[in-house]
């Protein structure tokens, strides 16, 4: 802690941990734009293509100036954002590929004349090669003052168009419809998206840009199902993670912040991934256990059920007959350990119940009532189903919705009656009734 | 009369070749209209380069006599539900509301009347219940009522949909032919990509038929006849009559 304060005593620190945090905000508030409009690899493409830019910035005027960086790096990544979209129009080259090409192009172009400056006179203090993995030490009260006011100018246009924007990433088309120019949106986010990538170069570099436009974004999404709560989760991830970098770095000798930067943020996601609510793989792993556990559930009330009926048809349906595990597992394999764990738990819930036991012989297991209206409800259900794919040509089409309720509530009463008359035509409908449920 | 849409000339081109060709018609007032054809006739590519979606070869889309550019708000527009991917993150409500973007201007935020404004909406599809909800969570056909809602939002007198019966349960399709009568009764002229022709005569008053050329436009029942679809859809039409038959019994 003491060292913590020592380190934040230092101005030069306090600035990059400054920077950080600013460049952490505005990509992870543009990330979201780029990342819902399936751009995510475009941030890549503006950070590769930078470093051009950025070269051909200081032979022009010979000394380091992040304004004059930052038009260079703009202009060179707008070149870029054109050359994909002439690539993509005019030829057969789809767009992964064109940013491939453009990316690879730019940044070979952009060594090349890194390779240059630092052979020539000047080229020792240029620091240039700074840009390709980041150097935040290297940030200046200057550079960060800067930082500021593009970040500042970012934020603000995105709060002014965040109904726009969301427009754009949702449906354009409906957008152009609506008479609005959507064209002139898009530009502006490519613009505010090369922006964001541009103040984040010099700490995080050319080759990790992307990921801090891409991972708080996909980290927020986690989280939440509004957009407005999202651009605010992906701002606090970025800086966040900007700031536990800068931190770790500067505690830790001879550390990288950029990357440092990433991983913080890559932290995050993989907590995201984990832990979040709804989309987790925590909670979606739980449900698929409860629905794995449910489904053997319903399978095994169906196969006693199918049993009984059998029985009932025969003629050989005694009260109080039950059946074994073996016969169970031959209607419907499981492993018999697995069948013996759900059948105790039906066995808790009321829904079967043990006979012959007590006599010394093999359990066997029945059905109580309760079990019986719900396996024959189940079985009528799935029945029914089976008439209707058999028939689906002739009944028409219909896409059954689980979440809206069972087959019989959501088929039109005439399909439903035609369904109904199959199943007596085929001998399907289920025979064996329980107390006080089941419609014979 | 005055017309609602009136095309001239109209021919699109993909890469050279004309999916569209030298269509004209005009549009009456307050009806119905189907588009009809076979796959890949440009019943699609019709909507949406009369709504300048896609760039048309040649050809004038005039808006009550007007200009479309001037006239764009009065049209309604509701795409093909795959258009988009609902897995964003916003509710039914919110997609609703889009619908009054082009009312509300620029920078604005939505007012407690537009909300207003796209809940009725959302109530006349029959979506109230689920304006909260996230829209992945909807099913198919609710949300092509969302769709539908947010182009009832957005107030126009035209309204243009692209298959909107594709992949929706038999009850948002009762629902959504019913909004499309009213929306009739009201006065406002509305036009469906459609392609199931059994139930043509049941749903339009007036039928387009269209392959690459516009065949026949005029009264479902003085444009909807064997010897039209057999133009239309040529040697395909037997096929279809054997399925047709096959199905029948579909109410």
């Amino acid at each position: 802690m003491e060292s913590l304060w020592l380190i934040l005593s230092d101005p030069n620190t306090r600035w990059v941990l400054a920077a950080c945090v600013l460049l952490g905000l505005s990509s992870g508030v543009l990330g979201c734009f780029a990342l819902l409009r399936k751009h995510s690899l475009l941030g890549d493409a503006f950070a590769h293509a930078a470093l051009p830019g950025i070269c051909i910035a200081f032979m022009l005027v010979g000394s380091k100036s992040i304004t004059l960086f930052l038009i260079g790096a703009v202009v060179a990544g707008l070149l870029a954002a054109a050359c994909i979209q002439a690539i993509t129009r005019y030829s057969r080259i789809k767009e992964d590929t064109a940013l491939g090409l453009v990316l690879s192009v730019f940044f070979g172009f952009g060594i090349v004349l890194l390779t240059k400056i630092q052979q020539s006179a000047n080229g020792n203090q240029s620091g240039l090669d700074s840009f390709l993995f980041g150097k935040a030490a290297s940030l200046v009260g200057t550079d960060v003052k800067v930082m500021m006011g593009v970040a500042a100018v970012l934020l603000f246009v995105c709060w002014l168009f965040f109904k726009e924007f969301k427009l754009l990433s949702f449906d354009p088309g409906f957008g152009r419809g609506l008479g609005l120019p959507m064209g002139l949106f898009n530009a502006l986010l490519m613009l505010l998206i090369v922006l964001a990538v541009v103040i984040g170069l010099q700490a995080v570099g050319v080759v990790l840009m992307a990921a801090m436009l891409i991972i708080p974004a996909l980290a927020a999404r986690y989280w939440t199902e509004r957009l407005d709560r999202m651009i605010v989760l992906a701002g606090l991830f970025g800086a966040l993670s900007g700031a536990a970098g800068t931190l770790v770095s500067s505690l830790t000798y001879n550390m990288p912040t950029g990357p440092v930067i990433v991983l913080c943020a890559t932290a995050l996601f993989l907590l995201s991934l984990i832990v979040a609510p709804q989309r987790g793989l925590a909670v979606k792993g739980m449900r698929r256990i409860k629905l794995r556990s449910r489904i053997a559930e319903e399978n095994l009330l169906q196969s006693l059920y199918d049993l009984a009926e059998k029985d009932l048809l025969a003629g050989r349906l005694r009260p109080g007959i039950g059946y074994r595990i073996a016969q169970l597992i031959e209607r419907r394999p499981t492993a018999p350990k697995a069948a013996l764990r759900t059948l105790r738990r039906l066995h808790r819930d009321g829904l079967v119940k043990r006979v012959g036991a007590a006599q010394g012989l093999e359990t066997r297991w029945m059905l109580t009532d309760k079990g019986g209206e719900l396996a024959y409800e189940l079985t009528l259900h799935q029945r029914m189903w089976e008439i209707f794919n058999m028939y689906e040509g002739v009944l028409g089409s219909f896409k059954w919705d689980g979440r809206q309720g069972g087959l019989a509530e959501q088929l039109p009463p005439e399909v439903l009656q035609e369904v109904d008359r199959l199943l007596d035509a085929h001998e399907l409908k289920p025979r064996l009734t329980f107390a006080g449920g089941g419609r014979a | 009369m005055e017309h609602p849409v009136t095309v001239e000339n109209l021919t699109v081109a993909y890469h050279q070749k004309p999916v569209l060709r030298e269509v004209e018609f005009s549009v009456p007032k307050g009806k119905l209209i189907g588009i009809v054809g076979p796959n890949g006739a440009g019943k699609s590519t019709l909507i949406k380069s009369i709504l300048g979606l896609i760039p048309r070869a040649s050809g004038e889309v005039q808006i009550f006599g007007k200009p479309y550019k001037q006239e764009r708000r009065r049209i309604g527009y509701v795409p093909q539900r795959e258009s988009v991917d609902w897995d964003f993150p916003t509710s039914a409500l919110d997609v609703v509301l889009m619908g009054r973007y082009g009312h509300i201007g620029w920078f604005r935020r939505p007012s407690s009347k537009d909300k207003a404004l796209a809940m009725s909406a959302l109530e006349k599809v029959g979506m109230a219940d689920y304006a909260d909800r996230q829209i992945s969570q909807l099913s198919g056909g609710q949300q092509q009522r969302v769709f539908l809602a947010r182009a009832l939002a957005q107030d126009a007198e035209i309204y243009f949909m692209d298959e909107p019966f594709v992949g929706v349960d038999a009850a948002t399709e009762k629902a959504i032919i019913a909004l499309l009568t009213e929306l009739k009764h009201q006065g406002k002229t509305v036009l469906v990509v459609h392609h199931d022709l059994q139930t043509v005569t049941e749903y339009f008053d007036w039928v387009l038929l269209l392959n690459i050329r516009l065949i026949e436009f005029g009264p479902t029942e003085e444009v909807f006849t064997a010897e039209n679809l057999q133009k239309t859809y040529g040697g395909r039409l037997s096929l279809l009559q054997e399925s047709g038959n096959l199905s029948a019994f579909k109410a």
